[in-house]
């Protein structure tokens, strides 16, 4: 059961920004209510009662208690939460970085929550693009071989690597930094590095964990509008923010609390009552 | 990952950190140095053998035929003492039987040979080795004169008293002096000096210098020996490949002459420079092993070092590794990443060890007798050596780095 606060109102002002194609709260609910059944391609992410516990010791954490979370293709998601309320957990698992304890975890309609190490290094090199809080750049690398990373696991030849990584840079509006090392780059310059290495791929999801935790305002907005044109393209977004402006930006906004799904809002509903 | 990106990547590694990197190789470096100067000093010692000790005391694709074996390996039991003494003695008509089978091509010569006291009026008398043969004897040996002239067939057949002298006789006795047509005594006898021989050098200390060779024909086989017999006769074959067969055909006329029944081993010697040759293998494998020794302790320790830098490595590019896998490195991506680099390292220790222990080996060889001589092989081993180090002490390291868990790694600062 997906948790909600708001009903279904459809607004006119949503057409322009792409809140017309988001999913419906019905047509989740019809997804989680069925386990063990294979959603359509178009439902790039769907988790039914999804848990992870961390054995401390003999104390045992429960970061993730059943998350029920339904993604369609195209949607640009937000994932608000207190600190320790699960969102870097619940990333990893959709980041296939993790596995669960239990539930159910269907990337783009297939079981991946059972995998082995390295079918999930295969999926999370064609399936996603990983932007972190910290960069996470290869530091003596120049910006247009860390972009050319993920298409050397993916065995892509050497030419065809350094054209992709430069058709990705450019979408980024770096074509002049590509041979910079990070530490010749601003942060901002840097995101947008991590933005490209991301997109190289053509993932079906970007995954961005606090991508503008370390920028500050003004470079989180120039990030913020490099994640909307990818949105506007048809890029599936999800991103965890703590800030409810930055989550603003998405169409959609997850709220989780203590490992559970505590509300799940179009933007409108969501600013209204935030009050932005 | 490709292999040529993963050298690459090593290579950029190893250039971050240029003395680390080759502190860490010391070991290595030491360990292939040394073996590169022992292998390639025990193989300038084998080719000189080959070359000089073999070519020069035995004559290049040589047999003789001789009552006993000159050249014994090891330590000769009382028995066969006495077997060899109660062998009959090689005469002239053994000898011509011998060379009645000889095949077409080859050449022979008989080659009596002792010690013994010489004196001129210039020098005090001396210890010479004296050899009475036959001309195609300097052929054999391939003996050339820097002066003079060799003895001629007639010459031979007559027994004329003319010798050939080193260059060590001529200083000794005629010091000073054009030894040329000069007079030499040796057993009473005088002899005429018709040649000097080039100097030849010596082999192992034993100088090839002190020679005295005249014509078998002459009274200097009373010196050599006074029975009347004949110590051997040299063959000479046009190719090595031909030395079996030359030495078969002299077997089999022998036994028949001598009339051996099959079951009756053979009552003289047939031999080649493979006798001395085995012997030298002998010496040479012991040399090697102690040789190797060494360089295989450098190379433990150097292997240790490895292991640990690579364990260093690993931790402190924890996130690289988690950042790798994160974008899609599989553990075998990871292992191969960090076995690569550790075996690249390795090899390039193994060539600065390559070229130090060439330079070594030249070192030695310059300032002591003993020769040197690098052998390709040698090289291709040491390279070789290189990377089986690298991943051997790779293995451990490596395997930690691609087992590491993404999300731990990628939490590291
Ligand atoms: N590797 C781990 N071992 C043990 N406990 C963990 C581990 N990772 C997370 N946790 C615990 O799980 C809970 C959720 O952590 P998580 O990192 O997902 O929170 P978060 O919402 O991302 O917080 P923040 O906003 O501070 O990043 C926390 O209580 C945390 O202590
Ligand atoms: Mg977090």
């Amino acid at each position: 059961m997906i948790p909600n606060t708001t009903g279904e109102r459809v607004d006119d002002a949503l057409a322009t920004t792409g809140e017309h194609s988001l999913s419906t709260t019905a047509e989740r609910k019809a997804i989680v209510e069925a386990p063990g059944e294979a959603p359509t391609k178009d439902w790039v992410i769907v988790t039914r009662g999804l848990k992870r516990e961390y054995d401390m010791g003999g104390e045992i954490v429960r970061a993730l208690r059943g998350v029920d979370l339904v993604i369609r293709r195209n949607e640009y998601v937000a994932i608000m939460g207190p600190s320790g309320s699960g969102k870097s957990t619940l990333m990893n698992l959709i980041g296939c970085l993790d596995t669960p304890n239990e539930g159910e975890y269907w990337l783009n309609g297939t079981l991946v929550s059972q995998m082995s190490d390295d079918a999930l290094a295969r999926v999370r090199n064609k399936e996603i693009g990983f932007v972190f809080q910290t960069f996470n750049l290869l530091p003596r690398a120049t910006a247009l071989h860390n972009v050319e990373l993920p298409l050397v696991y993916a065995g892509v030849s050497a030419d065809e690597r350094k054209r992709r990584a430069r058709e990705a840079l450019d979408r980024v509006q770096l074509s002049d930094r590509m041979d910079h090392r990070p530490n010749e780059l601003s942060g901002g310059q840097r995101q947008r590095v991590a933005i490209a290495r991301a997109l190289v791929n053509n993932p079906s999801i970007l995954l961005a964990d606090e991508p503008t935790g370390n920028l500050d305002s003004q470079t989180s907005e120039e990030i913020m509008k490099v994640f909307a044109g990818l949105a506007s393209q048809g890029q599936t977004v999800i991103m965890v923010t703590h800030e409810p402006d930055i989550a603003a930006h998405a169409r959609r906004v997850v709220v989780l609390r203590d490992g559970l799904i505590a509300s799940d809002d179009r933007r409108a509903a969501f600013a209204a009552r935030m009050g932005l | 990952m490709p292999f040529f990106e993963a050298i690459r990547l090593a290579l950029s590694q190893i250039r971050v950190q240029k003395l680390k990197s080759f502190f860490t190789l010391l070991g290595v470096v030491i360990g292939v140095m040394f073996l590169i100067a022992v292998v390639s000093i025990v193989e300038g010692m084998s080719r000189y053998v080959e070359e000089d000790f073999a070519a020069k005391i035995i004559g290049k694709n040589t047999f003789s035929f001789r009552r006993r074996p000159d050249i014994n390996v090891g330590n000769v039991s009382d028995e066969t003492w006495r077997e060899y003494s109660r062998r009959p003695r090689i005469y002239e008509a053994d000898v011509a039987i011998a060379r009645g089978a000889l095949p077409p091509g080859t050449v022979s010569a008989v080659e009596n040979t002792t010690f013994a006291y010489a004196n001129s009026q210039y020098g005090r008398p001396r210890q010479v080795q004296v050899i009475a043969t036959e001309p195609d004897y300097f052929r054999i040996k391939s003996y050339n004169l820097t002066n003079g002239r060799l003895f001629s067939p007639q010459e031979a057949q007559l027994g004329t008293p003319v010798v050939v002298i080193g260059t060590e006789v001529a200083s000794h006795f005629f010091r000073g002096l054009d030894p040329i047509g000069r007079e030499l005594r040796i057993g009473g006898n005088t002899f005429t000096v018709i040649g000097l021989l080039e100097k030849q050098g010596n082999v192992f200390g034993f100088s090839l210098d002190r020679m005295v060779i005249g014509p078998y024909k002459s009274t200097l086989s009373r010196v050599t020996n006074p029975r009347g017999d004949i110590d051997a006769l040299v063959v000479q074959a046009p190719t090595r490949e031909m030395i079996g067969d030359a030495m078969e055909s002299v077997r089999e006329v022998m036994r028949g002459f001598r009339r051996l029944p099959p079951a009756r081993p053979d009552n003289f010697a047939l031999e080649t420079s493979d006798a001395a040759l085995s012997f030298f293998d002998e010496l040479k494998g012991k040399l090697i092993l102690f040789g190797t020794a060494l360089p295989a302790i450098g190379l433990v320790v150097g292997a240790m070092v490895i292991m640990n830098i690579m364990l260093v490595a690993v931790a402190e590019r924890t996130r690289e590794i988690g950042i790798r896998k994160a974008l899609g490195a599989k553990r075998r991506d990871i292992l191969s990443q960090f076995l690569v680099e550790s075996a690249t390292l390795s090899v390039c220790g193994a060539a600065i060890g390559i070229g130090l222990g060439i330079a070594l080996a030249k070192v030695v060889a310059a300032v002591s007798p003993l020769p040197a001589s690098v052998a390709p092989w040698s090289i291709a081993l040491a390279l070789l050596v290189g990377a089986g180090v690298g991943i051997v002490a790779g293995m451990y390291p490596a395997s930690r780095a691609a087992r590491l868990d993404p999300i731990t790694a990628l939490r590291q600062e």
